[in-house]
C-alpha cells in the first residue's frame, strides 16, 4: 500500500496558504479586544479593518467599512439575510421569498423555516445543467416579492448562475437580492457593486484560509437585523467580541485570492479539463453532471451509473485519493443529492456520483495517478454489480 | 460521519465470493438500484446444504461486506441452520456496523429468506400477501419486515426503524403509521408479562413494569412532541413522576398526566395505579 495521498475535495474545505499560516502566527498575539480604547485595542482594531478592506477587495467593494461583518462562517451570513427577511417580512404584505432548489443546505432549510412561519416561498427549479430559468422567474416575481436568494456558483456541480440578470429582474419589482458567494469567491472573480446584489455571502475555510469565520456583504442602506444581540460591534448588526486570528487570517487569504485569481483560473482549468477529458476517454458509460462551461473552473462532477458512490469514494479513499459522493449512502441520509436530483438526474446515475473538486496543491501528476488508479475501479465495483452494462448504457441515453 | 470497522473494510476491499453461479438452484433479487443499493443471491444446493453462494451488489461499502459476509455464513449449512440467521448475526460477523447502515444487514436476511422460501416450493405469488402490507411505498417496505426487524432488534424509535429498514427515510409521509406499529410492538412487548402475571404483583416486579413502561411506551410518545418524563419514586401503587422538557410548561399537562402516564400504567401495569406529578 503506497502513502501517497492526493486531496481532490477543496470545495468541501482547504487546507491554510503557507502565507496565511505565516501571517497568523505572526499575529497570534494581538490579542487585545479591539473594542477597546486602549493602545493594543486600537492596534487590533486597525488590523481588523486592515482586513475588512482586504475582504472587501476580494469582491469589488473597495470601501468594506459599514457594508462588510465578519460572522462565524456561510451559515450565518444566510441565515442572518433570512433572519432579516423575517423581521422585515413578517407584517408586510411583500413576505414572498424566491430560491432555487439547488441552495445550499443552510439557505434551503432557512426558506423552508420562513415557509413554516407562513412566508409564502418559490424554490426555482433548475435545468439538467443546473441553470435556472429566468423565465420561471419572471413568473414567479411580483411586486409582494421581498427577496430573491440565488448562489453564486453551487458547491456541488459548480454551475454558475447569472446573478447580473437576477438582479436585474428583481430589481424591476423592487426586491432584495441575496448570493451565496461561498464557493464562488476566489475561484471566479465576483463583483459585488457591479452585480448590484444587496447581500453576499462569503466563507474563509473555502479559499485557504482558516474555519469559524465568514462575512456578509450588505449593500449601504440594504436593510439588516443582528441574528446574534449584544455589544456594538459590527456596526450592530453582530454582536460578539471579535475573532481577531479568524479574521486577520480571513484578510490575508482574501488578498492571496484575489492576487492569485487568474492564475489559479487558468492552472485549475487546465488540470480539471484534462481529468474530465482523462475519465471521458478512459471510463466508458459515465455522465458529466453540471454545465460544461459555465461551471467553477476547479469543479467536476461525474456519474459513474452501476457503481454506487459511497463505494467508489471508499475503493480511491484505500488509493490515498480523497473525494465526495452525491450518494445518499455516504452522508447517512437515504435520498442521493438534492441538487443532482434538481437536475432530473435520476437516482440511479446520482447513487454513482463523484465529485472532484481540485485546489492549490494538485500537480499534473497528480491528474495522471486519478486517471491511473480509477479506472479499475469503477470496472471492479461494475463486475460485482446487479447492473448490467446494457442497463446503463440505456440509462444514459436517456439523458444525452 | 462513522467509522467501519476493520472486518467491514477488510469485507468491502476484498470481498469473498462474488460473481454469478452459472448452475445455480435459486437465484434471488432484493432491493433496487434505485433506492440505492441491491442484491443477487445465487445459490448451489446438495439436497438441503448449500454448497455454493455467491453475490453481486449494487450498494456502499457496507453493503458489499454484509453480501460477502452472509454468503460465507451460509455456505455448508443446511437450509435449515441458515434460516436461523438473522440480521444480527451478519452484524456481529462483522463486528458491528453504523446505526445507518443496518438496513445493509437487513437486505442480506431478507435476501436468504426469500431464496430460503423459493427453495421451499412457496410460490412467489404469496409473498405480498405474506409480507403483509407495504408501509413505506418510497423504499417498499412491508408491514411484516418492520415488525420483524423491531422485535429481532429491539428496536424502541422511529430513526431506529429508518436506519434498519429504510423505511420512513425518504418522504416520511408513513411515519405516523411506523409509529402506530412501534407503539404495538412495544405494548406486546411489555403487555407479556403483565398479562401473564395473575396473581398479586411483588413491589419488585412492579416497580420493574412502570420503569420498563414509562422507558418503552410512554417516554417515546412525550419525546415526540418535545418533552420527557423521570420516574422520582414509587410507594406502593402510588407512582411519582416529573415531566420535563415542553411537558413541564404545557398548559395542558394535566390532560396529560391523566390521559396518557396513568391510563397506560393502568394498562400495561395494574389497573389501580395512581400517578402523582412532581412539580
Amino acid at each position: 500500500m503506497n502513502n501517497r495521498i492526493v486531496y481532490m475535495d477543496y470545495n468541501a474545505t482547504t487546507p491554510l496558504h503557507p502565507l496565511v499560516k505565516e501571517f497568523m502566527v505572526r499575529e497570534l498575539d494581538t490579542y487585545a479586544n479591539a473594542s477597546s480604547m486602549h493602545e493594543l485595542g486600537r492596534q487590533a482594531r486597525s488590523a481588523i479593518e486592515d482586513a475588512r478592506a482586504k475582504v472587501g477587495m476580494l469582491i469589488g467593494e473597495d470601501s468594506a467599512t459599514n457594508t462588510l461583518i465578519f460572522t462565524s462562517g456561510g451559515s450565518e451570513s444566510n441565515n442572518t439575510v433570512f433572519a432579516t427577511m423575517f423581521h422585515i417580512g413578517r407584517n408586510n404584505k411583500r413576505n414572498k421569498i424566491i430560491t432555487t432548489a439547488i441552495e445550499h443546505p443552510c439557505v434551503l432549510n432557512a426558506a423552508k423555516w420562513l415557509e413554516a412561519e407562513g412566508f409564502p416561498v418559490h424554490f426555482l427549479s433548475v435545468d439538467a445543467y443546473g441553470k435556472i430559468d429566468f423565465n420561471e422567474l419572471e413568473s414567479v416575481l411580483d411586486d409582494s416579492t421581498l427577496l430573491v436568494s440565488v448562489m453564486t456558483a453551487n458547491n456541488e456541480i459548480g454551475t454558475i448562475q447569472d446573478i447580473a440578470r437576477v438582479v436585474e429582474l428583481a430589481k424591476a419589482k423592487g426586491a432584495l437580492v441575496h448570493t451565496d458567494a461561498t464557493q464562488a469567491a476566489g475561484k471566479i472573480p465576483v463583483n459585488v457593486k457591479a452585480l448590484g446584489v444587496d447581500y453576499a455571502t462569503l466563507s474563509c475555510h473555502k479559499i485557504y484560509g482558516p474555519k469559524g469565520i465568514g462575512a456578509l456583504y450588505i449593500k449601504k442602506g440594504s436593510p439588516i437585523e443582528p441574528l446574534i444581540r449584544g455589544g456594538h460591534q459590527e456596526y450592530g448588526y453582530r454582536a460578539g467580541t471579535y475573532n481577531n486570528l479568524g479574521i486577520l487570517g480571513f484578510g490575508e487569504a482574501a488578498r492571496l485570492a484575489k492576487e492569485n485569481l487568474q492564475t489559479y483560473q487558468s492552472k485549475m482549468s487546465a488540470l480539471r479539463n484534462k481529468l474530465r477529458d482523462g475519465i471521458e476517454q478512459k471510463v466508458p458509460l459515465i455522465h458529466i453532471n453540471g454545465h460544461r462551461t459555465d461551471v467553477l473552473p476547479n469543479t467536476l462532477n461525474v456519474s459513474f451509473p452501476g457503481a454506487e458512490g459511497e463505494s467508489i469514494l471508499l475503493y480511491l479513499d484505500l488509493a490515498g485519493i480523497e473525494v465526495s459522493t452525491g450518494s445518499a449512502c455516504a452522508s447517512g441520509s437515504l435520498d442521493p443529492s438534492h441538487v443532482l436530483l434538481a437536475t432530473g438526474l435520476g437516482p440511479e446515475l446520482a447513487h454513482g456520483s463523484i465529485r472532484f473538486s481540485l485546489g492549490m496543491y494538485n500537480t499534473e501528476d497528480d491528474v495522471d495517478y486519478v486517471l491511473n488508479e480509477l479506472p479499475p475501479i469503477i470496472e471492479r465495483l461494475r463486475s460485482m454489480s446487479t447492473v448490467k452494462a446494457e442497463d446503463i448504457a440505456q440509462t444514459l441515453q436517456g439523458v444525452k | 460521519m462513522w467509522e467501519y470497522t476493520d472486518k467491514v473494510k477488510e469485507l468491502y476491499t476484498n470481498p469473498k465470493n462474488v460473481g454469478e453461479i452459472p448452475d445455480a438452484d435459486v437465484v434471488v433479487e432484493v432491493g433496487s438500484i434505485v433506492c440505492g443499493d441491491a442484491l443477487t443471491l445465487y445459490l448451489k444446493l446438495d439436497g438441503d446444504i448449500i454448497v455454493d453462494a455467491k453475490f453481486k451488489t449494487f450498494g456502499c461499502g457496507s453493503a458489499i461486506a454484509s453480501s460477502s459476509a452472509l454468503t460465507e455464513m451460509i455456505k455448508g449449512k443446511t437450509i435449515e441452520e441458515a434460516a436461523m440467521i438473522t440480521n444480527k448475526d451478519i452484524v456481529d460477523f462483522l463486528g458491528g456496523l453504523p446505526e445507518q447502515k443496518m438496513h445493509c444487514s437487513v437486505m442480506g436476511q431478507e435476501a436468504l429468506e426469500k431464496a430460503i422460501k423459493k427453495i421451499k416450493g412457496e410460490t412467489i405469488e404469496d409473498e405480498h400477501e405474506d409480507e403483509g402490507a407495504v408501509i413505506c411505498q418510497c423504499f417498499g417496505v412491508t408491514e411484516n419486515v418492520i415488525r420483524r426487524v423491531i422485535r429481532e432488534n429491539n428496536l424502541t424509535t422511529v430513526e431506529d426503524v429508518t436506519n434498519y429498514t429504510k423505511a420512513g427515510g425518504a418522504c416520511g409521509s408513513c411515519i405516523p403509521k411506523i409509529e402506530d406499529i412501534l407503539k404495538e410492538e412495544l405494548a406486546s412487548v411489555v403487555a407479556q408479562p403483565a398479562a401473564a402475571t395473575m396473581k398479586p404483583m411483588s413491589n419488585i416486579k412492579r416497580m420493574q413494569l412502570v420503569e420498563e413502561t414509562i422507558h418503552n411506551v410512554i417516554r417515546p410518545v412525550l419525546m415526540r412532541d418535545g418533552g420527557d418524563i423521570d420516574l422520582v419514586d414509587i410507594e406502593g401503587k402510588k407512582v411519582y413522576v416529573a415531566l420535563r422538557g415542553h411537558c413541564a410548561q404545557c398548559v395542558v399537562s394535566d390532560v396529560t398526566m391523566k390521559n396518557l402516564v396513568e391510563d397506560t400504567l393502568k394498562e400495561f401495569v395494574e389497573n389501580d395505579i395512581e400517578v402523582i406529578e412532581v412539580k
